[in-house]
């Protein structure tokens, strides 16, 4: 693909083929980068003088990157292209003369280290290195924290080249070696002895959220340190193919890790904004509304009595009333707490909404939710205070639909949606799939939501197909972004 | 044609005479927006000076403001230009006799045209800059109204032809993100996102923008706010607001912030009742909390 004319460079230009590589590997990653994106960046860069990092980076996300969830993404991949170049890049020379200048003055600044040539921290003992980290922690000492970061690096982690092993395994090392959480604890009663008089505990908080702070930019520098040096060792291409993540809405719910997760839990929350207003717009706007004769007329008197402006009647859909019935066992947790979260985050776009989870017992959570105004407290009270083990503890769909059944089958009626969240792994008891078809009947639309890969439906103990015929639609529901199409569809 | 800007440096201190702090990334675009002529969409939460970013750029660089406020229903009448029809009838009456084609063309000139705020930045021949302010409200039909400008700077008008701009105005569209911009219009444009500043660049605004506040309650004012950023809330204190929060400070005389004169006018800084019960209860979590601890 030709991008630009390398002329308008000046010739020969490697800048050009490395953005080229860039802009495929973002794509790769999941970021929608048109072309005419791509040309932009391409002149974008030419404004912005090279040795500029930061505002080089700047210039290519606000040319490539068109929406913040993306932005992180966008980050790791530009760190791995640009932040570790050949020879021929002055950036990058520059920076590392800077640096290193930097430990040097480090050491002839602190008069009780040796003076080393160089990087003048190579022969500290570690207790010296742990004083100095310290003393940057305390004084918030940006520049001293990344030569400090640098050197913690190249002690502990413990990096070997050419080793298959993710950073993780070495930013666990390194930060295992210099024990952060003691820190933190150290460098507050530091600072109580410094202070004048006695902290008042606003003060000791203030304090404390300083320094972790602190705590997580040295962390930042470690990690970003270790990218840098496994980058220079197995090179660009492998590193970014190592470190592509998922982007936010495409994170599986059943597979998601801690961070993970925390980050979809940030995201739920601008999705359902959205969302809802997104619905409401919708609602407001169909326009197959009958003619509204009465209040044409009255319109028309302003007309000298011509109709010149005609008057529809507006629909008004009738809101659903839904019934969300989720199982709430390991594997499927997280997933029900979002569906439920999003559920009643747009529950105005329905006219009631009741919650049930289960895993072999069943219990009705609604109340959770009655009047609170913080959604994801209710979802994590449903998940200590419900009461859903009957027996042992592992799902069983066919009681807690009995129970269900037996308990609530007279609430359901045609004006009912009921959604059932869940991966229909039965641990192989009895389907009790009767009641499901039961439920239909009485039920406006029944649907299920399943996390699992479809690829994965009706094989070991999984019956989603004997439930499936029971069901007006069931839906694989791996991520947000399924999940959001999934709602709007709903309402 | 002549830029606005020398360099990024330059953009960053001019808008910092306008009390206009802004960091690397803002400076960074606005920069590029006018190297390159284009568009800047503005994303970022409530309260972060995304129209304050517009403004002061008009100011330094001793520009107009042309401001279009987004909302549900906004059309073309109202974005670009209407035909002035009320003075058009009257020109059909007032020369009943002379030859109609004589009117005709009389009638669709310049001097019938409403210019509304779009095209008005086109034919503008002073220097502007257009606001195009919470464009997310538009609906999606809507926003195509806006691509012949952002891309070419012209406007056509079947009547007259094509306006095409004198000069290219800087543009910004300034968004809440209550739902994802078109792709169409995103591709035109260059996208900066504003997030809440950190800890030192809130400090200097508030230090900016309040008067009579000295160091040491500024430096605690963005302490405290950041606090409060890292709780679970349903809305963080904007800059606005934690702006407005330093000003009652200032107003009740109050030179040192304690727990308890942080609790009383939470509600200055947040505008939820559970989002204000929490942080209550967060900074009330310390045993001698919500005593005059003799600060």
């Amino acid at each position: 693909m030709s991008i630009a004319e390398p002329s308008t460079f000046g010739g020969e230009h490697p800048l050009l083929d490395l953005l080229s590589d860039f802009i495929i590997e973002l794509r790769r990653a999941g970021l929608p980068v048109s072309l005419t994106e791509n040309l932009d960046a391409m002149e974008a860069v030419t404004h912005i003088p090279i040795e500029d990092r930061e505002a080089f980076k700047y210039a290519l996300g606000a040319t490539l990157v068109k929406n913040h969830a993306h932005w992180k993404a966008f980050e790791v991949v530009f760190e791995v292209y640009f932040s570790l170049r050949g020879p021929e890049y002055e950036v990058i020379r520059e920076g590392d003369d800077a640096l290193s200048g930097e430990d040097g003055e480090i050491g002839a600044g602190d008069g009780q280290q040796p003076q080393g040539g160089g990087g003048g921290m190579q022969s500290l003992t570690p207790e010296q290195l742990a004083e100095m980290l310290f003393k940057a922690l305390m004084n918030g000492d940006a520049a001293m924290l990344a030569a400090l970061a640098r050197q913690a690096v190249t002690r502990f982690a413990g990096m070997e080249p050419g080793r298959p092993v993710g950073g993780t395994y070495y930013l666990y090392r390194t930060l295992r070696n210099l024990d952060l959480d003691d820190l933190l604890d150290q460098l507050m009663e530091a600072s109580r002895e410094e202070a004048p008089e006695d902290l008042t505990p606003l003060e000791e908080r203030l304090e404390r959220d300083e320094f972790s702070d602190r705590i997580e930019q040295l962390k930042r520098e470690i990690e970003a340190e270790i990218r840098r040096r496994l980058v220079a060792d197995r090179g660009i291409d492998a590193m970014a193919k190592t470190l592509r993540k998922p982007l936010p809405e495409d994170v599986d719910f059943m597979h998601a890790s801690r961070e993970e997760l925390a980050n979809l839990r940030k995201a739920i929350y601008p999705l359902t904004r959205k969302l809802a207003a997104r619905l409401a717009r919708k609602r407001r706007h169909g326009r197959k509304g009958a003619l509204d004769f009465r209040s044409t007329m009255r319109h028309s008197l302003s007309y000298g009595g011509v109709p010149a402006e005609l008057k529809f009647r507006y629909p008004r859909p009738s809101k659903p009333e839904i019934m969300v019935v989720a199982d709430i066992s390991g594997s499927v947790a997280a997933f029900a707490r979002f569906t439920l979260h999003l559920v009643y985050a747009i529950s105005n776009q329905f006219s009631k909404v009741r919650s049930f989870v289960f895993i072999d017992g069943l219990d009705e959570v609604t109340r959770f939710f009655d009047g609170v105004e913080d959604i994801g407290e209710a979802v994590h009270r449903v998940n200590t205070e419900a009461d859903v083990v009957w027996v042992d503890g592992h799902s069983d769909y066919g009681h807690a639909f009995g129970v269900f059944w037996e308990r609530f089958n007279r609430d359901v009626g045609p004006k009912t949606t009921v959604l059932v969240l869940g991966d229909a792994r039965n641990n192989y008891h009895a389907s009790q799939s009767w009641i499901l078809k039961e439920v239909q009947h009485k039920a406006r639309k029944v649907y299920w939501l399943n996390p699992e890969p479809r690829a994965y439906w009706d094989t070991g103990d999984s019956i989603v197909g004997e439930y499936g015929i029971h069901c007006d639609g069931v839906f694989e529901v791996r991520n947000l972004r399924q999940l959001e199409r999934f709602v709007e569809k709903l309402v | 044609m002549s830029h606005r800007f020398e360099d990024v440096a330059s953009v960053r201190t001019k808008l910092a005479d306008a009390k206009y702090l802004a960091d690397e990334g803002i400076a960074g675009i606005v920069y590029l927006a006018d190297r390159l002529g284009k568009p800047v969409i503005v994303e970022g939460p409530a309260g972060t000076g995304k129209t304050e970013l517009a403004k002061c750029v008009a100011t330094i660089t001793g520009a107009r403001l042309i401001r279009l406020q987004c909302y549900e229903g906004l059309d073309e009448s109202k974005a670009l230009y209407e035909w002035n029809y009320k003075k058009q009838l009257l020109r059909i009456q007032t020369e009943g006799d002379s030859n109609w084609s004589e009117i005709e063309d009389d009638l669709f000139s310049e001097e019938f045209l409403l210019t509304r705020p779009l095209l008005e930045a086109i034919r503008a021949e002073d220097p502007v800059v257009l606001l195009v302010d919470e464009v997310d409200r538009l609906e999606v039909e809507t926003e195509a109204l806006l691509l012949e400008i952002l891309s070419e700077y012209q406007v056509s008008i079947p009547e007259l032809g094509t306006v095409v701009a004198t000069q290219i105005p800087m543009v910004f569209l300034t968004s809440n993100a209550t739902r994802e911009l078109s792709e169409a219009l995103k591709r035109r444009c260059l996208y900066l996102y504003i997030d809440y500043p950190d800890l030192e660049r809130e400090r200097q605004i508030v230090e900016s923008k309040v008067e009579g506040i000295n160091e040491n309650l500024a430096d605690q004012v963005a302490r405290i706010v950041r606090s409060i950023r890292q709780l679970d809330l349903k809305k963080h204190p904007s800059v606005s607001e934690t702006i407005d929060w330093a000003r009652t400070l200032v107003l009740l005389g109050i030179d040192k912030v304690d727990a308890q004169t942080a609790t009383e006018t939470a509600s200055v800084l947040l505008k939820y009742r559970t989002d204000i019960e929490k942080v209550v209860k967060e900074f009330a979590d310390n045993p001698d909390e919500l005593t005059p601890d003799g600060v």
